[in-house]
């Protein structure tokens, strides 16, 4: 059966022409096949798995209406934590991890009738831009072995391209979740920050940090978010707000009767250093949104080019105090010391990895006596700046669209010795991390060697039921 | 150069972390790039501008209330209406490398 799209799936379920079961043994079947070429999976959990399917089989068998996701083969990045299957997050240091309890999110997957197939690769601790800071392996873009599949969310993506899941969660802190989409070619969505719980996801910087899907389509994409999304009493910072049904504001039209939908192009997304040809395939897709009926309004993000030193100061600060429950004394490894300073110092050393003592060291050293003002307030009064950019803009228009990336995905290796020039693939996407605010990113052609290029679009807290109407509006008509 | 070797030192330090000769090579030109492109926002002037520490802040606080009654939103329901169960002992230390079966063990701190 080749159904990739949710609704797919659980219309085969319902109506006897496979099973949960099959499903989950096919998708199995392809991973152990196509996996050790993509190196998407770090950890499969086939008897949980097979045990859901069972469950959503019998339901099927006995003629009950089924759950939105029944049956639908899904898999987690490795930073949310999942009950008695190992947690990494990417790092040796969480080797063997064994967590008791499970996120919100992935146990509202399941609640829906979801399939957790495993675990997905990603950059350890989610810091990074290409997933090969992974310290277990790299990950090959689906799309082109020779290159990277984006990250931090890596895994995620490639598993999605390689149909190795109909759908996947991600994490996206700095861009995780949409820029390792836009490599791969496929969509994914970083809610407004308070829409999805964060109760269980492996803190990084936990004002940036967002739990997002990864699937085909914008309406799988909805649909997954309908399931994650909404208050959870473990997360305080999970909003009180209610949660529309993004499926059936999809096909509300764009163009009503009413006024035209407004969306802002800023010229601050299309400066130096976007690749020409992604900055024609881009151009050509705001055309087309206006096709469509959309009112194009030029807008301006003054503040933009500031978001990325803003972003590496408030993420690593965050971090570096994050980072610091991993000291070998209650989970994960730990080396072999005769003091406990020692031992602290050891298990850090030889846990952690490159990047990720990096950034503990750069969020040490902006907290510090004598700098704090001087860097991490700085970066808190810039970071009120960038979100004023966005209140400002959305005066005017109801989405901004904007490239993803400003290149296409780059190759296995290009990067990772210029921790710099790593940092600035996500210069289009930190924004929104700052800021809170919703974006999508959708494939929306691709350059002369065949790689995707994603269409990003932003819009106001809280209206993702917009953003979709509109990637949905879009991805149609394409 | 923002950062000499005895701030990387120092830092290192304050981090629990060790680092080897290489690393601290390393890490103090990595921190000298990063923090020379991060000087860039002393461009901006932002004497009047409030620190934005995280988003719920902007729509969560109710700003006709004082002290603790503004960030109303922020307290956890588990926490206002009585503490919920906790994880079982036994599956608390389950994770631990070091254990006695009741406290987690750590090399001794303090000598006899």
């Amino acid at each position: 059966m080749a159904a990739t799209t949710i609704d797919d799936i659980r219309a085969a379920i319902a109506e006897r022409k496979t099973t949960a079961t099959a499903l989950a043994a096919d998708y199995y079947a392809r991973i152990k096949k196509e996996d050790p070429e993509i190196g998407a999976f770090l950890t499969l959990c086939e008897d949980r798995a097979l045990a859901q399917a069972a469950r959503v089989d019998a339901l099927a068998a006995d003629g009950n209406p089924l759950p939105a996701l029944a049956g639908v083969p899904i898999a987690i990045k490795d930073v949310m934590v999942t009950n008695g299957v190992r947690t990494t997050a990417g790092s040796k240091i969480l080797d063997n991890f064994i967590p008791p309890y499970d996120c919100t999110a992935v146990a509202r997957l399941e609640a829906a009738g979801a399939v957790i197939l495993g675990k997905l690769n990603c950059d350890e601790f989610a810091m990074g831009s290409s997933t090969e800071n992974s310290a277990y392996h790299v990950v090959h873009n689906p799309r082109d072995k020779s290159r990277v599949p984006g990250g931090s969310s890596g895994g995620s993506a490639a598993a999605v391209a390689a149909d190795m899941a109909v759908a996947t969660l991600g994490s996206d802190t700095g861009g995780s979740i949409r820029q390792p989409a836009s490599f791969c070619g496929v969509v994914g969505l970083k809610p407004t920050y308070g829409r999805v719980s964060r109760y269980g996801l492996i803190a990084f910087a936990s004002s940036l940090d967002h739990i997002g899907p990864f699937a085909n389509t914008v309406k799988d994409a909805a649909l997954m978010l309908r399931t994650i999304a909404g208050r959870d009493p473990m997360d305080s910072t999970s909003a009180e707000v209610p949660v529309p049904d993004y499926v059936a504001e999809l096909e509300k039209p764009i163009r009503g009767s009413g006024e035209k939908l407004k969306v802002g192009v800023a010229k601050e997304y299309f400066g130096p250093g976007l690749d020409p040809e992604v900055r024609s395939v881009v151009e050509a897709a705001i055309q087309r949104l206006a096709e469509l009926g959309c009112e194009v309004v030029p807008v301006s993000l003054p503040h933009t080019e500031y978001a990325v030193p803003t972003y590496y100061i408030v993420a690593t600060a965050e971090a570096s105090s994050n980072l610091a429950r991993f000291d070998g004394v209650r989970y994960g490894f730990r080396a072999k010391a005769n003091t406990l300073s020692e031992m602290y110092r050891q298990t850090r050393d030889c846990g952690f990895g490159m990047e990720v003592k990096r950034r503990i060291m750069l969020g040490t050293y902006a907290l510090s006596a004598g700098y704090y003002d001087a860097y991490y307030l700085k970066a808190q009064k810039v970071r009120t700046l960038l979100t004023r950019d966005f209140d400002e803009a959305f005066k005017k228009v109801d989405v901004i669209a904007a490239p993803t990336c400003p290149t296409p995905a780059f190759r296995l290796g290009e990067k990772i010795d210029d921790p710099l020039a790593m940092y600035l693939a996500d210069i289009y996407t930190v924004t929104a991390n700052l800021a809170g605010i919703p974006g999508i990113s959708i494939p929306c052609g691709e350059n002369h060697e065949k790689l995707p290029i994603g269409l990003q679009l932003f819009a106001r807290h809280f209206d993702e039921a917009t953003l979709l109407r509109v990637a949905h509006a879009y991805e149609r008509a394409r | 150069m923002k950062v000499a070797d005895k701030d990387v030192s120092y830092v290192a330090d304050l981090a629990n972390l060790d680092l080897t000769v290489d690393e601290r090579a390393r890490m103090l030109r990595d921190l000298n790039s990063i923090l020379e492109y991060i000087e860039r926002l002393s461009e901006l002037d932002t004497v009047n501008v409030a620190p934005m520490a995280e988003v719920s802040d902007r729509y969560g606080v109710d700003e006709s209330r004082q002290g603790r009654d503004r960030f109303a939103y922020a307290i956890r329901d588990d926490v206002k209406d009585g503490l919920r169960k906790s994880l079982p002992h036994e599956v608390a230390i389950k994770n631990a490398p070091d254990t006695d079966g009741t406290f987690f063990e750590v090399p001794k701190v303090i000598e006899r």
